[in-house]
């Protein structure tokens, strides 16, 4: 074993980190990590520029094939560039455009479909949403009802997608629709590319317990999408769906962002004085913030080795470890806000702009924003039963 | 980065494997935890022919010449199977602390007899004061001539009842900081004036209060100098709490493997139990605890092969582990259902061991303490 990154790496590595440091100083005030941040009136330019900065830097697309702006970069190349990236909480890189249609048109779309969609968002001018989740379909996404007719070039769209993150901003989505409505699963379900300009798509904001508007609602009425832009054959969507993970899911981004808080709280407790004494001298204060360290760490070494495993067998056969990275990842991110919201004591339920709010106000929306991430891209259930089933071959009972 | 065991790795992984489930199949494991010795003097010797305790003593000195890595691959199949023996203290906490700092006189003694098989070592550290940290140090060590003339109690010293050596942490002077004065001995355990009774503790593993009274010493059996032993025992403390961390990795994946095992196998309202959901998710939160505490487990104990500064990363590997193979093992209890809690099943050996491991090496909230002082707190 060697877990050494080699000169080449660590070189990536500080000329990312001295990028982002500079960079990160034209981040709006109170800047905070999370795509809550991103979908704001205020961020959402900031992610914009974020997002063409890396691109001249030829860093937005790096695991992408060279013929669509990326240099292929390896596994664990993704891993330093995602760690660093969530250190500085930058935003840019739209997980749903990057991160999941491209690596999906890649590997299933048709040439004419990789041509229209991919350099536009190497050159980050195009920014996508997912409609997947329904109303009624959400762990149980097979059960989706949204209808996709065809009608000569055409199909028409009918339905209701929900917790759509981003759509308020987004350009495209990708969306998938039932198309054999005689079969009741995932089969007879396609997968669309939608221009979210098109007449007859509606969105809502569905606004999260402190105001923010991250989700929203996307209604569907008589929706026309030429079949051209259906990705893979008629009915065989669901196999699709599985090329969108097929890409570096080691949530390493969360842990680089947990571990940039926790140097913060832990500042924190080192020069704030409270009743005479400084916060970090209280054992219980220690020891919460050890107690992170560990989980922080220990949580870097299971990203690392779920990347290692995702280049080395492949992304399905790591599908275990990608899961338990993501549960373990969004559940420290929340016992991190919870530990710092307790730590802060009465002043943790102050928001951002009161001169009261300590670290900005951090906790009292982080302790909140938190709930999201346990339930978003597969909930911590659900991931839970991905171990089960494919790391320790338990029976699959739903 | 490389993330892979070497082949020669696998292949002693799965040759230890091997042997230790035919030679020490877990009634004997319960022999030997009744037994006076605590270990098989048969099993011993098969172990030296196989090279075992020599496995990273160098080649001149009749050893196998290879690194901690490796014995981290073989203590992890140790603690998958249960070994019970002086092992881990005749190689982890004898022979390392000597090929660091042994004379080439020592070394030329000891590491060969280690080697074959024909000496047990263990160190004296704690003492009733109960702390890894050198202010728990109170054993005396005073020059009389030739000789140093030891006195004091030392507790929890694995193996001192049939130990041929002990290593044994004195205190030679009072400096300005607990860690000066500090000085090691080889002390031959048949030496008059000592004397051993062993401890009656949980995992039934031989930990044993030796008391040294008016110990005559020659002053030639001092290891490392005198008065700055304490780097010594730091350094062989980060070794031993990763050997120990190796330990619990193996006997966490145990305790997860059979728990899984008899999760699809054990029928209930007319299913396996492993199909309920609520079992899934016990399983799986095993499943996620031992592998992390694989990753970083492996992940320090190469930076203590290395040689590299590792006194946060083995302070978070320990902690990690310790909570993790608790959580496993009384999981695989909880999950097993009422013959899991008997002294017939296999689950209490893993059970006892994971709670006897916490403590040894410093426990979590030791470890958290190490970790807060690393960051500055």
């Amino acid at each position: 074993m060697d877990f050494k990154l080699t000169p080449e790496q660590e070189a990536l590595k500080k000329e990312l980190d001295d990028f982002l440091r500079e960079e990160m100083k034209n981040a709006p005030p109170g800047w905070e990590a999370g795509m809550e941040a991103m979908f704001s009136d205020e961020g959402w330019p900031f992610h914009r520029y974020m997002a063409r900065r890396l691109s001249e830097k030829g860093w937005l697309v790096r695991p992408w094939p060279r013929e669509y702006g990326g240099v292929d970069a390896p596994m664990i190349e993704q891993v330093i560039f995602s760690e660093v990236m969530g250190y500085h909480r930058a935003p840019g890189r739209d997980i749903f455009g990057i991160g999941m249609i491209g690596p999906t048109l890649l590997v299933a779309g048709n040439e004419e479909q990789k041509k229209e969609h991919l350099p536009p968002i190497a050159r980050a001018e195009r920014f996508w949403c997912q409609g997947w989740s329904e109303p009624n379909a959400g762990s149980d996404l097979a059960s989706l009802t949204t209808r996709a007719v065809r009608d000569g070039d055409d199909y028409i769209i009918n339905g209701q997608k929900t917790w759509t993150s981003g759509a308020h901003f987004a350009d495209w989505s990708f969306i998938l629709a039932r198309t054999n409505p005689e079969e009741k699963r995932s089969r007879g379900i396609s997968f669309f590319l939608v221009d979210m300009k098109s007449p007859g798509v509606t969105v809502r904001p569905l606004l999260g317990m402190n105001g923010t508007h991250l989700f929203n609602e996307v209604y569907y009425d008589d929706v026309r999408v030429p079949a051209r832009n259906r990705v893979g054959e008629e009915n065989e969507g669901w196999a699709i769906t599985r090329a969108t993970m097929n890409f570096e899911r080691s949530s390493i981004e969360t842990v680089g962002v947990v571990k940039r808080e926790l140097e913060e709280l832990a500042a924190f407790c080192k020069e704030t004085k409270w009743n005479g004494k400084t916060l970090s001298q209280n054992p219980f204060v220690r020891h919460r913030l050890a107690q992170l360290a560990i989980e922080i760490d220990v949580g870097r070494a299971l990203a690392y080795r779920t990347a290692w495993l995702q280049e080395k067998g492949g992304l399905l056969l790591s599908a275990d470890a990608a899961s338990a990275a993501k549960v373990y990842g969004t559940e420290l991110a929340q016992r991190l806000a919870y530990t710092g919201y307790q730590i802060m004591g009465l002043y943790g339920q102050v928001k951002m702009g009161s001169k009261w709010a300590p670290l900005h106000g951090s906790y009292e929306s982080s302790s909140q924003l938190c709930m999201g991430m346990n339930l978003a891209g597969g909930s911590s259930e659900v991931q839970r039963n991905m171990i089960a089933w494919f790391g320790l071959g338990l029976p699959r009972t739903i | 980065m490389n993330l892979d065991f070497t082949e020669e790795q696998e292949m002693l992984r799965t040759s230890a494997r091997d042997f230790l489930t035919t030679e020490c199949p877990k009634t004997l494991v319960r022999e030997l935890e009744e037994s006076e010795k605590g270990y098989s003097p048969e099993l011993w010797k098969k172990m030296a022919e196989l090279g075992w305790m020599g496995l990273v003593i160098p080649d001149k000195y009749d050893g196998m010449g290879m690194q901690f890595m490796d014995l981290a691959v073989l203590l992890e199949e140790m603690g998958r199977n249960i070994l019970p023996g002086p092992f881990f203290s005749t190689v982890v906490l004898g022979a390392l602390p000597i090929l660091s700092a042994g004379s080439e006189e020592q070394k030329k003694e000891i590491l060969p007899k280690i080697a074959g098989g024909k000496a047990i070592l263990t160190m004296a550290l704690t003492e009733p004061s109960a702390t890894y940290e050198a202010s728990g140090v109170h054993t005396k060590a005073v020059a009389r001539g030739n000789s140093f003339i030891l006195n004091g109690t030392k507790l929890f010293v694995e193996n001192a009842h049939i130990a041929d050596y002990i290593i044994c942490v004195t205190r030679t002077k009072d400096g300005a900081s607990p860690e000066e004065g500090i000085t090691l001995f080889l002390v031959d355990a048949k030496s008059p004036g000592i004397k051993c009774a062993v401890i009656p503790t949980i995992a039934l593993d031989k930990q044993c209060e030796v008391v040294f009274e008016n110990v005559s010493v020659p002053k030639k059996n001092m290891l490392g100098e005198l008065d700055k032993g304490w780097p010594l025992v730091a350094r062989t403390l980060e070794q031993a709490t990763m050997a120990k961390c190796a330990e619990m990795i193996g006997g966490a994946q145990a305790a997860l493997d059979m728990t899984v095992a008899y999760a699809k196998e054990r029928v209930q309202y007319g299913r396996p139990i492993g199909a309920f959901q609520a079992i899934q998710f016990y399983l799986s939160d095993m499943w996620m605890k031992v592998t992390m505490s694989k990753n970083i487990t492996y992940e320090a104990v190469w930076m203590v092969s290395e040689g590299l500064p590792c006194t946060e990363k083995v302070a978070i590997a320990k902690g990690w582990v310790n909570d993790a193979y608790k959580f496993v093992t009384e999981r695989g209890v909880q999950v097993h259902g009422a013959i899991g809690t008997t002294r017939d099943h296999d689950m209490g050996l893993y059970y006892r061991r994971a709670w006897a491991a916490d403590q040894t090496f410093g426990n979590t909230d030791f470890q958290r303490e190490v970790v807060a002082r690393q960051m500055g707190l």
